[in-house]
């Protein structure tokens, strides 16, 4: 955005005369709750500017009795379809795989599995393990005290010791097996295939102020016992007491810059929709893998006419998403139903490279239990297996409360023209131009979805599993937003350094999974988490040459 | 915001035939069917946002049945429906929809399906904590993590 020289003589007053924040973070989700909290330590003044806001459970979703139709309107995953003055729209009409998010105080951790793999060590050496992607500039080992920090304050629960995945320590026991487990896990040894119960964040027992999980279902779109970790209720309640300032209902536009190509503040509309100038000495931007390059390409200026910390031209580019591959069946047992959080168990039997699959990398699984009664009426109908008329009945039974699911978080590899760009028509309800999405599935990814779906149909087989039904990819499925403001060493070749500073503004960091090399084949709310802790570290011990 | 749009009584008419054409009432189960006049409220109360992709899929099924739907034979309103149901689009996947999410949220369907007239919250669920020696073949086998050099 080209400002007129009288409107940038009136925001230079303002920086005389409006008193900075030493450190501004845009976006309360899961990395902001992390940097916010860490560097609340060295009582700066600390400002974070949220465009949604504080979430009441009272009003969750399994509060009521029509907790299941609720999805489909104001608690639906896609922001598109939700509407809510919170959220901004996104074209995604160039991609199979939409773009789900959510806004408010806490970010998608309101509104996600809760399922809490980490990147495993070899995910950070891809191009010298592979040949393929690039290496990130940072090993596993420089996050592992931020990984173990994460999960202490997130409140993690699981079972230490799975042989195929890095070590964790959760301080709470494994998510109960369930009926749906059981089916699976004997399944699964039938073929000789690994499985574990996953790490999550759903508490199993009580936990720092916490509620254990008490299984009121399908508690990704929010948790009313708050036994589901969201950074509402962990992070910001510590960062908040400790000092720092969260300012909700406050959308930022533009970062703004002055002659010697530092940030100097941002502009943003307040929760009354007035526009609003906030002068700080450091900027840290956290706002996913699709807001974060959006409000760097919103930035643009004549100093920076491609866009803010675009002089490697990859700001958006590089977007990858972990195209879902998922299937699932029908057992005569009854399975978990609605009856539990969602998810339960996780496989890492093909998460390495094995060439002779005919892909490179790999994806890990995370198994279903199950799905309430509307969620089974509405999707079984559409697949074509609920009939209309007489037989809806003895159908229906048959299938409602008997599902099993298997779904393959694929490993996306970094793509140029996978890529987030500004809509050149579609604005949010500020009149902010809106992200536009263009993205294609890679063969690679594509061999990699149909080998998953081979492999869980020989698992929903071997449990005698009928009815068997294929998503893939899962088109609202496009949860992991990555990779679009990238890592490195080499301002050519990325948009941060090492340690999350942008390489063309020195006082401007990046904290969100838009910071990834590459996908790796797990969800990745922990590591991104575990790289906002790590940033955060970094910035505080080098505070008195933070700028050099 | 309530929606202001709102279905004629010829369009209620219809929504009511083709409710009953998804879910008909069954004797064996002991259910009513879609058409039951407490789901019919219950769906025209919470129409809301779809008010105006149901509309559309009101209007495009009197179109196929050039008059109203309960009065074709009952050949010909199979027929219809099936057209419907296949050329009806987004519009037409919303108002199957909200049938069933009403439908199965009816007090006599749940009970029919043995489920509890109650919402999640706060009485939650009890999950058997399972057998986890079903673990046991799998710390047995010999497996080790990908290691980055």
């Amino acid at each position: 955005m080209v400002e007129s020289p009288g409107k940038r003589r009136g925001r230079e007053e303002e920086v005389l005369t409006k008193d900075p924040v030493d450190v501004l973070i845009i976006g309360a989700g899961a990395s902001g709750a992390a940097v916010a909290w860490s560097l609340a330590e060295t009582k700066m003044h600390i400002l974070c500017l949220e465009q949604g806001g504080w979430m009441n459970p009272a009003e969750y979703p399994s509060t009521g009795r029509d907790w299941e139709a609720k999805f489909y309107g104001e608690w639906s995953s896609s922001p598109n379809i939700r509407g809510r003055p919170e959220d901004y729209p996104i074209n995604d009409d160039s991609s199979p795989i939409k773009v789900v998010n959510y806004n408010a105080v806490g970010g998608s951790t309101v509104m996600y599995t809760a399922h809490w793999p980490r990147l495993h060590p070899s995910d950070f050496k891809v191009k010298t393990l592979d040949g393929v992607a690039d290496d990130w500039p940072i090993d596993y080992d420089a996050l592992t005290p931020f990984f173990e920090e994460n999960d202490r304050i997130m409140g993690t629960s699981g079972l230490s010791g799975d042989p195929l995945s890095p070590l964790t320590h959760p301080p709470m026991p494994q998510q109960p097996m369930g009926l749906s487990g059981a089916i699976l896990g004997k399944a699964m040894n039938k073929l000789g295939w690994h499985w574990w119960p996953s790490d999550t964040t759903v508490a199993t027992t009580d936990y720092e102020g916490r509620a254990r999980c008490i299984n009121l279902g399908h508690c990704t779109p929010a948790c009313a016992q708050g036994a589901k970790s969201s950074t509402d209720i962990t992070y910001w309640p510590q960062a908040v007491r400790a000092g720092v300032e969260l300012r909700t209902h406050c959308r930022v536009r533009e970062i703004t810059t002055d002659e010697s190509g530092m940030a100097t503040g941002v502009v943003y509309y307040d929760k009354d929709g007035v526009e609003q100038f906030q002068p700080a000495h450091v900027v840290i931007i956290a706002c996913n893998g699709v807001g974060t390059p959006r409000l760097l390409l919103n930035s643009k200026s004549d100093r920076f006419p491609d866009g803010l910390a675009n002089s490697s031209g990859l700001v958006g580019k590089n977007l990858m998403f972990h195209p879902y591959a998922q299937i699932y069946g029908y057992v005569k047992e009854p399975t978990d139903s609605n009856r539990a959080p969602p998810t339960c168990l996780w496989s890492k039997e093909w998460y390495d490279t094995d060439l002779s699959r005919g892909f490179v990398r790999g994806y890990g699984v995370q198994f279903v239990r199950g799905a309430g009664p509307v969620f089974e009426a509405v999707v079984s109908e559409q697949k074509g297996i609920l009939p209309w008329g007489a037989d809806h009945h003895r159908v229906f039974r048959k299938l409602n409360g008997h599902r099993l699911g298997f779904s393959a978080i694929c490993e996306d590899l970094p793509e140029e023209h996978n890529q987030v760009t500004l809509d050149p028509v579609l604005k949010d309800s500020h009149g902010i131009p809106a992200p536009k999405i263009n993205y294609t599935i890679s063969e690679n990814s594509q061999k990699m979805m149909d080998h998953a779906l081979a492999r869980g149909r020989e698992i929903l087989e071997t449990a005698d599993a009928t009815d068997i039904c294929v998503n893939s990819p899962i088109p609202w499925g496009g949860w992991h937003l990555l990779g679009t403001a990238r890592m490195g060493t080499d301002p050519k070749r990325s948009v941060v350094n090492e340690w999350g500073r942008t390489h063309d503004v020195k006082n401007l960091f990046i904290v969100d999974g838009s910071i990834f090399v590459t996908s790796g084949g797990v969800n990745p709310t922990s590591t991104i988490q575990a790289l906002a802790l790590y940033i955060a570290d970094q910035m505080k011990q080098r505070l008195a040459n933070l700028f050099d | 915001m309530p929606d202001q749009l709102s279905l004629s009584p010829r369009q209620r008419d219809d929504l009511r035939t083709i409710a009953a054409m998804i879910v008909p009432a069954s004797d064996e189960y002991k259910v009513p069917g879609a058409d039951d006049p407490a789901i019919q409220a219950d769906i025209l109360a919470t129409l809301g946002r779809d008010t105006r992709l149901v509309t559309a899929a009101l209007d495009h099924l009197a179109r196929l049945a050039g008059g109203p739907l309960a009065e074709l034979d009952a050949t010909k309103r199979d027929a219809v429906a099936q057209e419907f149901r296949k050329q009806g689009g987004a519009a037409a996947a919303t108002l199957v929809r909200v049938v069933l999410q009403c439908y199965y949220r009816d007090d006599r369907v749940l009970r029919s399906l043995g489920l509890e007239l109650r919402a999640p919250f706060p009485k939650g669920y009890v999950l058997p904590d399972g057998d986890w020696s079903l673990l046991d073949p799998v710390k047995a086998r010999s497996g080790t993590l990908r290691r980055a050099p």
